[in-house]
Protein backbone atom coordinates (compact mmCIF):
# COMPACT_ATOMS: atom_id res chain seq x y z
CA UNK A 1 0.00 0.00 0.00
CA UNK A 2 1.25 3.46 -0.88
CA UNK A 3 0.41 6.71 0.70
CA UNK A 4 -1.42 7.03 -1.99
CA UNK A 5 -3.87 4.75 -1.54
CA UNK A 6 -4.03 5.58 1.90
CA UNK A 7 -4.97 8.84 1.11
CA UNK A 8 -8.05 7.51 -0.76
CA UNK A 9 -8.97 5.18 1.57
CA UNK A 10 -9.18 8.44 4.27
CA UNK A 11 -10.76 10.65 1.75
CA UNK A 12 -13.83 8.13 1.37
CA UNK A 13 -14.41 8.03 5.12
CA UNK A 14 -13.75 11.87 5.58
CA UNK A 15 -16.20 12.77 2.58
CA UNK A 16 -18.93 10.19 3.41
CA UNK A 17 -18.78 11.81 7.21
CA UNK A 18 -18.44 15.27 5.83
CA UNK A 19 -21.25 14.82 3.73
CA UNK A 20 -23.86 13.27 5.81
CA UNK A 21 -23.50 16.08 8.53
CA UNK A 22 -24.05 18.76 6.03
CA UNK A 23 -27.03 16.97 4.96
CA UNK A 24 -28.33 16.83 8.37
CA UNK A 25 -27.52 20.16 9.36
CA UNK A 26 -29.37 21.15 5.55
CA UNK A 27 -32.16 18.83 6.59
CA UNK A 28 -32.55 21.03 9.81
CA UNK A 29 -33.28 23.83 7.78
CA UNK A 30 -36.08 22.43 6.55
CA UNK A 31 -37.48 20.42 9.04
CA UNK A 32 -39.60 17.57 9.68
CA UNK A 33 -40.70 16.08 5.85
CA UNK A 34 -44.85 15.64 5.90
CA UNK A 35 -46.96 14.36 3.54
CA UNK A 36 -47.75 18.59 3.44
CA UNK A 37 -44.27 19.89 2.40
CA UNK A 38 -42.69 16.77 0.69
CA UNK A 39 -42.89 18.64 -2.79
CA UNK A 40 -40.74 21.38 -1.70
CA UNK A 41 -38.61 18.71 -1.36
CA UNK A 42 -37.41 19.32 -4.67
CA UNK A 43 -36.27 22.97 -3.91
CA UNK A 44 -33.62 21.84 -0.72
CA UNK A 45 -31.08 21.31 -3.12
CA UNK A 46 -30.69 24.88 -3.20
CA UNK A 47 -29.18 24.79 0.82
CA UNK A 48 -26.10 25.56 0.50
CA UNK A 49 -25.62 23.26 3.44
CA UNK A 50 -27.18 20.10 1.39
CA UNK A 51 -25.57 21.42 -1.91
CA UNK A 52 -22.01 20.92 0.03
CA UNK A 53 -23.06 17.60 0.69
CA UNK A 54 -24.18 16.52 -2.16
CA UNK A 55 -21.12 17.45 -3.64
CA UNK A 56 -19.03 15.91 -1.34
CA UNK A 57 -21.34 12.70 -1.38
CA UNK A 58 -20.31 12.76 -5.13
CA UNK A 59 -16.27 13.25 -4.01
CA UNK A 60 -17.07 10.28 -1.70
CA UNK A 61 -18.10 8.02 -4.16
CA UNK A 62 -15.73 9.30 -6.93
CA UNK A 63 -12.62 8.14 -4.14
CA UNK A 64 -14.82 4.75 -3.25
CA UNK A 65 -14.52 3.36 -7.15
CA UNK A 66 -11.27 4.18 -6.93
CA UNK A 67 -10.11 2.58 -3.80
CA UNK A 68 -12.53 -0.36 -5.25
CA UNK A 69 -10.42 -0.49 -8.58
CA UNK A 70 -7.18 -1.52 -6.35
CA UNK A 71 -8.94 -3.39 -3.04
CA UNK A 72 -10.84 -6.23 -2.56
CA UNK A 73 -14.45 -5.11 -1.18
CA UNK A 74 -13.79 -6.54 2.12
CA UNK A 75 -10.85 -4.34 3.07
CA UNK A 76 -12.48 -1.32 1.64
CA UNK A 77 -15.83 -1.48 3.89
CA UNK A 78 -14.36 -2.36 7.37
CA UNK A 79 -10.86 0.30 6.46
CA UNK A 80 -13.62 3.20 6.23
CA UNK A 81 -15.96 2.42 8.39
CA UNK A 82 -13.77 5.02 10.47
CA UNK A 83 -16.88 7.36 8.65
CA UNK A 84 -19.25 6.49 11.33
CA UNK A 85 -16.79 7.74 14.12
CA UNK A 86 -16.09 10.70 12.29
CA UNK A 87 -19.60 11.46 11.80
CA UNK A 88 -20.53 11.11 15.71
CA UNK A 89 -17.58 13.45 16.66
CA UNK A 90 -18.84 15.70 13.78
CA UNK A 91 -22.08 15.41 14.82
CA UNK A 92 -21.29 16.48 18.90
CA UNK A 93 -18.85 18.95 17.40
CA UNK A 94 -21.33 20.67 14.99
CA UNK A 95 -24.66 19.58 15.34
CA UNK A 96 -25.02 19.84 19.52
CA UNK A 97 -25.36 15.79 19.41
CA UNK A 98 -24.79 13.87 22.71
CA UNK A 99 -22.27 11.22 22.46
CA UNK A 100 -23.73 8.15 25.21
CA UNK A 101 -21.67 5.81 26.56
CA UNK A 102 -22.67 3.17 24.22
CA UNK A 103 -21.59 4.99 21.21
CA UNK A 104 -18.26 5.58 22.44
CA UNK A 105 -18.17 1.90 23.28
CA UNK A 106 -19.43 1.44 19.84
CA UNK A 107 -16.58 3.90 18.28
CA UNK A 108 -13.85 1.77 20.08
CA UNK A 109 -15.29 -1.45 18.44
CA UNK A 110 -15.13 0.19 14.96
CA UNK A 111 -11.83 1.51 15.75
CA UNK A 112 -10.33 -2.22 16.40
CA UNK A 113 -12.40 -3.84 13.75
CA UNK A 114 -10.12 -1.01 10.82
CA UNK A 115 -6.97 -1.59 13.01
CA UNK A 116 -7.75 -5.38 12.39
CA UNK A 117 -8.24 -5.07 8.15
CA UNK A 118 -5.53 -2.29 7.83
CA UNK A 119 -3.21 -4.52 9.65
CA UNK A 120 -3.92 -7.39 6.79
CA UNK A 121 -3.11 -7.26 2.76
CA UNK A 122 -5.70 -5.26 0.81
CA UNK A 123 -5.85 -7.52 -2.21
CA UNK A 124 -5.98 -11.57 -1.87
CA UNK A 125 -5.89 -13.66 -4.59
CA UNK A 126 -9.35 -14.93 -5.32
CA UNK A 127 -10.40 -18.07 -3.99
CA UNK A 128 -10.96 -20.62 -7.31
CA UNK A 129 -14.53 -21.76 -7.53
CA UNK A 130 -14.57 -25.48 -5.58
CA UNK A 131 -11.55 -24.89 -4.04
CA UNK A 132 -12.77 -25.51 -0.13
CA UNK A 133 -9.36 -25.87 1.19
CA UNK A 134 -7.12 -23.20 -1.11
CA UNK A 135 -6.70 -20.43 1.85
CA UNK A 136 -4.77 -23.20 3.85
CA UNK A 137 -2.48 -24.24 0.85
CA UNK A 138 -1.17 -20.59 0.93
CA UNK A 139 1.99 -20.23 3.45
CA UNK A 140 1.29 -16.09 4.57
CA UNK A 141 4.61 -14.65 3.13
CA UNK A 142 5.23 -17.13 0.00
CA UNK A 143 4.31 -14.04 -2.07
CA UNK A 144 1.23 -15.68 -2.98
CA UNK A 145 -0.48 -12.78 -1.08
CA UNK A 146 -0.39 -9.44 -3.20
CA UNK A 147 -0.45 -6.16 -1.11
CA UNK A 148 -1.21 -3.49 -3.49
CA UNK B 1 -40.61 -4.14 19.24
CA UNK B 2 -39.42 -4.17 15.58
CA UNK B 3 -42.36 -5.38 13.52
CA UNK B 4 -42.58 -7.74 10.48
CA UNK B 5 -42.64 -5.10 7.66
CA UNK B 6 -39.79 -3.12 9.51
CA UNK B 7 -37.74 -6.62 9.05
CA UNK B 8 -38.53 -6.92 5.86
CA UNK B 9 -37.58 -3.51 4.69
CA UNK B 10 -34.43 -4.23 6.80
CA UNK B 11 -34.15 -7.70 4.70
CA UNK B 12 -34.08 -5.59 1.43
CA UNK B 13 -32.17 -2.77 2.09
CA UNK B 14 -29.22 -4.81 2.84
CA UNK B 15 -30.26 -7.57 0.09
CA UNK B 16 -29.70 -4.60 -2.34
CA UNK B 17 -27.55 -2.53 -0.87
CA UNK B 18 -25.24 -5.77 -0.94
CA UNK B 19 -25.79 -6.80 -4.33
CA UNK B 20 -25.07 -3.22 -5.13
CA UNK B 21 -21.66 -3.13 -3.54
CA UNK B 22 -20.59 -6.46 -4.95
CA UNK B 23 -21.82 -5.31 -9.04
CA UNK B 24 -19.40 -2.00 -8.35
CA UNK B 25 -16.09 -4.02 -6.94
CA UNK B 26 -17.10 -6.31 -9.76
CA UNK B 27 -16.88 -3.60 -11.77
CA UNK B 28 -13.96 -1.78 -10.67
CA UNK B 29 -12.26 -5.05 -10.70
CA UNK B 30 -13.00 -5.45 -14.47
CA UNK B 31 -12.13 -1.67 -15.10
CA UNK B 32 -8.47 -1.88 -13.51
CA UNK B 33 -6.56 0.77 -11.50
CA UNK B 34 -7.88 3.84 -11.80
CA UNK B 35 -5.15 5.71 -11.19
CA UNK B 36 -2.91 3.84 -13.53
CA UNK B 37 -6.05 4.11 -16.15
CA UNK B 38 -6.26 7.62 -15.85
CA UNK B 39 -2.31 7.90 -16.42
CA UNK B 40 -2.15 6.04 -19.22
CA UNK B 41 -5.46 7.03 -21.01
CA UNK B 42 -7.21 9.87 -19.36
CA UNK B 43 -10.41 10.90 -17.58
CA UNK B 44 -12.57 10.42 -20.04
CA UNK B 45 -11.71 7.29 -21.24
CA UNK B 46 -12.15 6.23 -17.38
CA UNK B 47 -15.27 7.50 -17.45
CA UNK B 48 -16.35 6.25 -20.30
CA UNK B 49 -15.20 2.38 -19.13
CA UNK B 50 -16.95 3.04 -15.99
CA UNK B 51 -20.56 3.64 -17.24
CA UNK B 52 -20.32 1.91 -20.05
CA UNK B 53 -19.91 -1.27 -17.50
CA UNK B 54 -22.97 -3.39 -17.51
CA UNK B 55 -21.90 -4.22 -14.38
CA UNK B 56 -21.81 -0.73 -12.70
CA UNK B 57 -25.07 0.10 -13.83
CA UNK B 58 -26.35 -3.05 -12.23
CA UNK B 59 -25.07 -1.74 -9.14
CA UNK B 60 -26.20 1.73 -9.65
CA UNK B 61 -29.58 0.46 -10.23
CA UNK B 62 -29.51 -1.80 -6.97
CA UNK B 63 -28.07 1.28 -4.90
CA UNK B 64 -30.55 3.66 -5.93
CA UNK B 65 -33.20 0.17 -4.99
CA UNK B 66 -31.59 0.22 -1.78
CA UNK B 67 -32.40 4.13 -1.07
CA UNK B 68 -35.79 3.47 -1.92
CA UNK B 69 -36.38 0.74 0.30
CA UNK B 70 -34.17 2.73 2.99
CA UNK B 71 -36.83 5.79 2.52
CA UNK B 72 -39.90 3.33 2.45
CA UNK B 73 -38.90 1.28 5.30
CA UNK B 74 -37.87 4.69 7.23
CA UNK B 75 -41.72 5.56 6.87
CA UNK B 76 -42.41 2.67 9.17
CA UNK B 77 -40.13 2.70 12.07
CA UNK B 78 -37.43 4.92 13.37
CA UNK B 79 -34.25 6.09 11.96
CA UNK B 80 -32.23 4.59 15.06
CA UNK B 81 -33.34 1.47 14.50
CA UNK B 82 -33.29 1.02 11.27
CA UNK B 83 -29.98 2.89 10.25
CA UNK B 84 -28.17 0.95 12.26
CA UNK B 85 -29.40 -2.23 11.85
CA UNK B 86 -29.65 -2.28 8.16
CA UNK B 87 -25.79 -0.53 7.89
CA UNK B 88 -24.40 -3.34 10.57
CA UNK B 89 -25.97 -6.41 8.62
CA UNK B 90 -24.77 -5.02 5.35
CA UNK B 91 -21.36 -5.53 6.70
CA UNK B 92 -21.68 -9.33 7.43
CA UNK B 93 -24.24 -9.66 4.38
CA UNK B 94 -21.25 -7.90 2.26
CA UNK B 95 -18.67 -10.42 3.81
CA UNK B 96 -19.99 -13.30 2.75
CA UNK B 97 -21.15 -12.27 -0.76
CA UNK B 98 -17.50 -10.69 -1.56
CA UNK B 99 -16.56 -14.59 -0.18
CA UNK B 100 -19.37 -16.34 -2.57
CA UNK B 101 -19.55 -13.90 -5.50
CA UNK B 102 -16.14 -11.74 -5.50
CA UNK B 103 -14.05 -15.23 -4.70
CA UNK B 104 -12.32 -12.97 -1.99
CA UNK B 105 -10.16 -14.32 0.86
CA UNK B 106 -12.00 -13.73 3.69
CA UNK B 107 -10.13 -15.05 6.70
CA UNK B 108 -10.05 -14.82 10.30
CA UNK B 109 -8.94 -11.06 10.64
CA UNK B 110 -11.77 -10.10 7.76
CA UNK B 111 -14.33 -11.67 9.02
CA UNK B 112 -13.73 -10.18 12.72
CA UNK B 113 -13.20 -6.74 11.68
CA UNK B 114 -16.69 -7.34 9.93
CA UNK B 115 -17.94 -8.60 13.29
CA UNK B 116 -16.41 -5.63 15.38
CA UNK B 117 -17.53 -3.02 12.67
CA UNK B 118 -21.18 -4.35 12.88
CA UNK B 119 -21.27 -4.43 16.36
CA UNK B 120 -20.20 -1.22 16.29
CA UNK B 121 -22.32 0.28 13.88
CA UNK B 122 -25.23 -1.02 16.02
CA UNK B 123 -23.77 0.78 19.14
CA UNK B 124 -23.96 3.59 17.74
CA UNK B 125 -27.89 3.85 17.79
CA UNK B 126 -28.04 4.16 21.71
Amino acid sequence: MTIRKYLILAAVAVFASCGDVCLARGMRDFGAVTTANWHQLFGVVLNPWVLTGICLLLLFFGSYLTALSWTDLTYVLPATALSYVLMALLGELFLNEHVTVSRWVGIALITVGVGFVASGPAVTPAVPPHCERYEAEIPVGSGARSDA
Amino acid sequence: MIGAATWGGIAAIVTTATAGDVLQARAMKEVGDLGVLRTSHGVIEVARRILTSPWFMSGLFFMALAFFSLLVTLSWSDVSIVGPASASLTFIANALAARLFLRERVDHRRGLAALFVACGVALLAH
